[in-house]
């Protein structure tokens, strides 16, 4: 296995973001109500970590060490800001879903983490691929989050509908199901980690 | 009245951990032990009424006067980053007692994004507020301000469950975060209860 395919399946499955590193709790708890608002909230969080790390890859030579904190966190707020306004043009009805997730990815901790522990580090290819690996991670995990409590909230699956309606247990939809449904993914996460 | 509503509303009804997910990695991160979680609700409710007239004030005569709105994000968090850094050096010089209590909070605060949520939706004027409450810089600070003790009062509950979990056997694969994270859920399960009073 070459140093590419490492840091790309590093992100995805080792050292899953939501998963194993246990970053960025808000959006996955928050947005996760269905599976396609996982699945957006992810991508559009892929987006921004990618191209952050390819920008922060590329000037980590040119930004003095004392201020590095402060200039990522401008390019990530920039890019923050695209999403915000092609979102806001194109997908109107998901941006009123996502609603204050959308610019808070900038106070996401895996981004910022990211950039600090990788990209600085590291050659520009290398950062894209970890940053695509790290994104689509954390978009697979925030999509099965969200498939597991739309088919016990409502039982749904991207809208397709699995088992009738009334035997859905609202509470998953709400806000503690979230918290009740990623603590158990966890726990399987970790038992089968842990064999 | 309506001031009393919206302290109902935002520390029971609409708690900012919860049920509006704001601020869950502190809430998981220092909420080990009771002692902690107070110094950084009280640190959080201090930047997060600072941020909040700033950010108000910026957004209403400077980013709404000249139309340059889709800036926000970048001048909120910039903003955000340099006020804590402030109040870190001011409260060192003029409070050293204080410093040492909030001190070491401070640099995370940064990157709680329950600081820069309710500067954007204070801002935004899209905050949840009860029936008759009109938006505005004071009701926007009573917000905050009854947001930040909505977020100690759920950090500090949690912290004394957490106390008395970590005396008790759990199976091996709940062990930390998930174990956490369910007592966080049936938390949030007593909260609904709240949910319709205002």
């Amino acid at each position: 296995m070459n140093k590419y395919a490492k840091t790309f399946l590093n992100g995805i499955i080792f050292e899953n973001p939501t998963l194993a590193l246990v970053l960025g709790m808000c959006p996955t708890l928050a947005t996760t109500t269905s599976a396609i608002n996982g699945m957006s909230m992810g991508l559009a969080t892929a987006f921004v970590l990618l191209c952050s790390n390819v920008v922060i890859s590329l000037l980590k030579n040119l930004i003095p060490d004392k201020v590095h904190i402060p200039a990522y966190i401008v390019i990530i707020a920039s890019f923050v800001t695209m999403v915000q306004l092609a979102m806001q043009a194109y997908l109107p009805a998901l941006y009123e879903t996502l609603g204050l997730f959308i610019p808070l990815i900038v106070v996401n901790c895996i981004v910022l983490g990211r950039a600090e522990a990788f990209a600085a580090k590291n050659s520009v290819g290398l950062s894209a691929i970890d940053g695509l690996g790290m994104g689509l991670g954390f978009t697979l995990s925030l999509t099965v989050i969200g498939a597991i409590r739309e088919l016990l909230g409502t039982g749904m699956i991207f809208n397709t509908r699995i088992y009738a309606d009334n035997y859905g247990m609202l509470i998953f939809v709400l806000a503690p199901g979230a918290f009740i449904a990623l603590a158990y993914i966890m726990a399987l996460v970790q038992k089968i980690i842990k064999k | 009245m309506v001031y009393f509503l919206i302290f109902i509303s935002a520390i029971f009804v609409n708690n900012i951990v919860l049920s509006q997910f704001l601020g869950i990695c502190p809430f998981l991160g220092v909420s080990k032990k009771i002692d902690t979680a107070l110094g950084m609700g009280a640190a959080v409710t201090f930047v997060l009424v600072l941020a909040t007239i700033c950010t108000y004030l910026l957004q209403k005569f400077v980013l709404e006067a000249f139309g340059i709105e889709f800036l926000q994000t970048i001048v909120f968090i910039l903003v955000i980053a340099a006020l804590v850094q402030m109040i870190e050096i001011i409260l060192k010089k003029i409070s050293p007692s204080l410093y040492q209590a909030l001190g070491v909070f401070l640099p995370l605060i940064t990157t709680n994004c329950c600081i820069l949520g309710v500067a954007i939706l204070v801002a935004n004027d899209t905050m949840k507020l009860p029936a008759g409450a009109e938006s505005g810089l004071l009701t926007g600070v009573v917000f905050a301000f009854a947001t930040a003790l909505g977020f100690t009062l759920a950090l500090t509950l949690f912290a004394g469950l957490r106390e008395q979990l970590s005396m008790n056997k759990v199976p091996a694969a709940m062990k930390g975060t998930p174990i956490a994270l369910l007592t966080a859920g049936l938390l949030a399960m007593a909260f609904m209860g709240f949910s319709g009073v205002v």
